[in-house]
C-alpha cells in the first residue's frame, strides 16, 4: 500500500526527501529526468519556487510533473512573488491537481536573483502563509469568504539550526509550529554535535525534523559555503577531508561524507529524516543513498 | 524627519528640458537644503550648468519650505521671472514639485528623485525610518520597525538570509530582527519575540490616502 507523505512521517520511518528545480524555459526534459531518477528512491520530492530569486517555470508546474510520474511532490511556496490572493489561488489549484504537501518559505530577496528591478511582494511571511493554509483548510479564505471545496495539506517549513544568533530563529520556529507546521526541513547541517544540541530543543515540539544535507563537491566549495552562505557552517575537518581526496575524487568524497552523515543521523535516531539537496548534481542522489545504506 | 532626495542624472534633467529654452529654478530651504540637493549652493550650481548647456535661466529662488503654502507666496513674488520662463525646474522633493504645480500654469519638472522618509541617526547619516503603513507595531518590536528595517518587511522573525546580525542583501546593513531581539532582551521583554503578527492591512486607507480636518480641527 502506498502511504502518503503525511502517513510516512507519522509512521516513524526515517524519511528521505530530495529536490528538483524547474527549468529556465519550457524544456522540461532535464527536470523530468531528475524526477524519474528520484521518484522511487525517495519518499517525496521538493520542487523549488524560483530558487535564488531566478525566474523559472513555476513550482506548481513541477509539482504536477512529479505527480504525473507517480512521485510525491512537496510544493515549495515562497512569499516573494505573490500577494495573498495569488498564493491562495495557487494553493487551490495545487490541491485540485493532487499536490498535498507544501513547504512554506519566505523566499530569497529580489536583489540576489536575475530580476533585480522587480518588486518583492512579501505581503505574507512564512508564518502568516502557514496560518493562511490552516484557514483555507477550515473552508474559509483570508477575505472571510467560504470556499466551495476546501484544501488539506501536509504543511512544512524550514529552520536554520546554525543561525547566528540562534534565539530569534528559534522564536520563529516556535511560531511556525504554532501556525500548524507539521514537518521541518533544515538548512544544510554539517556539524552533527551542534545539530544534536538543536534537536534536543526541537524534540520538545510535536513536529518531524528532516536534516538538510547539501552535497559538498570540493574543498573550495565547502569553504565558500561556510564563509558566505548564511546559516551554513562546515567544520574544518570536513574541508580537510575533501582536500585529501585524490585528484578528481572530491565529488566521490562528498558523496561519502553525505552518506556517512545520513547513516549517523539515522542509526542514532537523531532526527526523523533527511532532505538531500544535491544542487546541480541530482544524478548522484542515488549514490548518496547507497553510501548511507538506504 | 526629512524627505530624502537625490539629484537625477544631469542628462535626464537636460533631456526633460529639451523643449524649453527658458528655465526658472526652485530650491527648498528645508529638507533639500539639509541633504544638499536643493539648497542655495546646489541651485546656483544648477544655474551655471544649465547656462553652460545653452539654457536661459530667467531667475531662481529657494522657498523656505516648498511643500506648504509658502510656495504660493513665492510664486507671486517671482511672478515676472516665472512669466518669462517656459518651464520650472524644481530642486525639492516631490511635495515641492506638486505644490509648485498647483500655482503655476507651466510645466514643472523635477530635478530630484524622492527616495525615502529619513531620520538623521547621526550627523549626515539618514536612515529610512517609516513606511507609513498606518498600523504601527513599534510597541511590540522595541522601537525598531521591521516593516522598514528588514529588507523584506517581515513581521514574524528573521528569514534564512540573516548572517551574524547582518542582512544577506547588504552586509553593511543590520538584520532588523537581531536588533529587535537584542533590544527586547535588554528590556527584559523577550516574550514579545513570540508574539504572532497577523498580515498587515494594505488598505488601511485606500490610495490615494487623504486626511481632512475641518476648520474646527475635527477630522472628517
Amino acid at each position: 500500500m502506498n502511504l502518503s507523505f503525511k502517513e510516512l512521517l507519522d509512521s516513524g520511518k526515517f524519511v528521505v526527501t530530495a529536490e528538483v528545480a524547474p527549468p529556465k524555459g519550457t524544456n522540461l526534459e532535464e527536470m523530468n529526468h531528475h524526477i524519474n531518477l528520484l521518484k522511487d528512491k525517495v519518499d517525496a520530492i521538493n520542487v523549488t519556487d524560483h530558487q535564488s530569486s531566478v525566474m523559472r517555470f513555476p513550482s506548481v508546474g513541477g509539482g504536477i510533473a512529479i505527480k504525473e510520474r507517480g512521485g510525491e511532490p512537496i510544493l515549495q511556496m515562497t512569499c516573494r512573488d505573490r500577494n495573498q490572493m495569488a498564493l491562495q489561488s495557487d494553493l487551490l489549484f495545487a490541491y485540485s491537481r493532487g499536490i498535498h504537501n507544501v513547504l512554506c518559505l519566505t523566499g530569497d530577496a529580489i536583489p540576489v536573483g536575475d530580476h533585480r528591478q522587480a518588486r518583492g511582494v512579501f505581503e505574507l511571511d512564512s508564518v502568516q502563509l502557514l496560518h493562511a493554509i490552516a484557514r483555507l483548510e477550515s473552508g474559509i479564505d483570508l477575505g472571510g469568504s467560504e470556499l466551495n471545496g476546501a484544501v488539506s495539506f501536509c504543511k512544512g517549513a524550514i529552520v536554520t539550526p546554525e543561525a547566528d544568533p540562534l534565539e530569534p530563529q528559534l522564536s520563529k520556529f516556535e511560531k511556525k509550529v504554532e501556525a500548524g507546521a507539521e514537518f521541518f526541513q533544515t538548512q544544510a547541517i554539517y556539524d552533527l554535535d551542534n545539530f544534536a544540541v538543536f534537536m534536543e530543543q526541537a524534540r520538545g515540539y510535536p513536529v518531524k525534523i528532516l536534516a538538510g544535507i547539501v552535497l559538498l563537491t570540493s574543498a573550495p566549495m565547502a569553504r565558500y559555503m561556510s564563509e558566505n552562505v548564511p546559516g551554513i557552517f562546515v567544520p574544518q575537518h570536513l574541508i580537510d577531508e575533501l582536500k585529501s581526496a585524490p585528484k578528481g575524487g572530491a565529488l566521490s568524497k562528498g558523496i561519502e561524507i553525505a552518506g556517512r552523515m545520513i547513516a549517523s543521523l539515522k542509526d542514532n535516531s537523531v532526527c526523523d529524516g533527511v532532505h538531500i539537496m544535491a544542487i546541480n548534481k541530482e544524478e548522484v542522489v542515488p549514490d548518496i543513498l547507497e553510501a548511507a545504506g538506504i | 524627519m526629512k524627505s530624502i532626495t537625490r539629484q537625477k542624472p544631469y542628462e535626464e534633467i537636460a533631456g526633460q528640458l529639451e523643449k524649453f529654452s527658458r528655465v526658472f529654478l526652485v530650491g527648498c530651504g528645508t529638507c533639500a537644503t539639509v541633504v544638499r540637493t536643493g539648497g542655495v549652493e546646489q541651485v546656483a550650481a544648477m544655474e551655471g550648468k544649465l547656462q553652460e548647456s545653452g539654457f536661459l535661466v530667467t531667475g531662481w529662488t529657494v522657498i523656505p519650505t516648498a511643500c506648504d503654502e509658502m510656495t504660493a507666496a513665492s510664486a507671486q513674488e517671482n511672478e515676472t521671472a516665472l512669466g518669462n520662463a517656459s518651464c520650472i525646474l524644481v530642486m525639492a522633493c516631490a511635495l515641492g514639485v506638486q505644490r509648485m504645480s498647483l500655482y503655476v500654469k507651466k510645466p514643472v519638472i523635477p530635478a530630484l528623485d524622492t527616495m525615502f522618509m529619513g531620520m538623521e541617526e547621526s550627523p549626515g547619516y539618514y536612515v529610512e525610518a517609516c513606511d507609513q503603513c498606518g498600523q504601527c507595531i513599534l510597541g511590540y518590536t522595541a522601537g525598531i520597525c521591521p516593516v522598514t528595517a528588514c529588507h523584506k518587511g517581515l513581521l514574524n522573525g528573521p528569514c534564512g538570509g540573516t548572517n551574524r546580525g547582518k542582512c544577506e542583501v547588504d552586509t553593511d546593513k543590520d538584520c532588523a530582527f537581531t536588533l529587535i531581539y537584542q533590544r527586547l532582551k535588554e528590556q527584559n521583554r523577550l516574550e514579545l519575540m513570540k508574539y504572532y503578527h497577523p498580515p498587515r492591512n494594505a488598505q488601511v486607507i485606500p490610495k490615494p490616502r487623504v486626511k481632512y480636518l475641518d476648520t474646527e480641527g475635527v477630522e472628517q
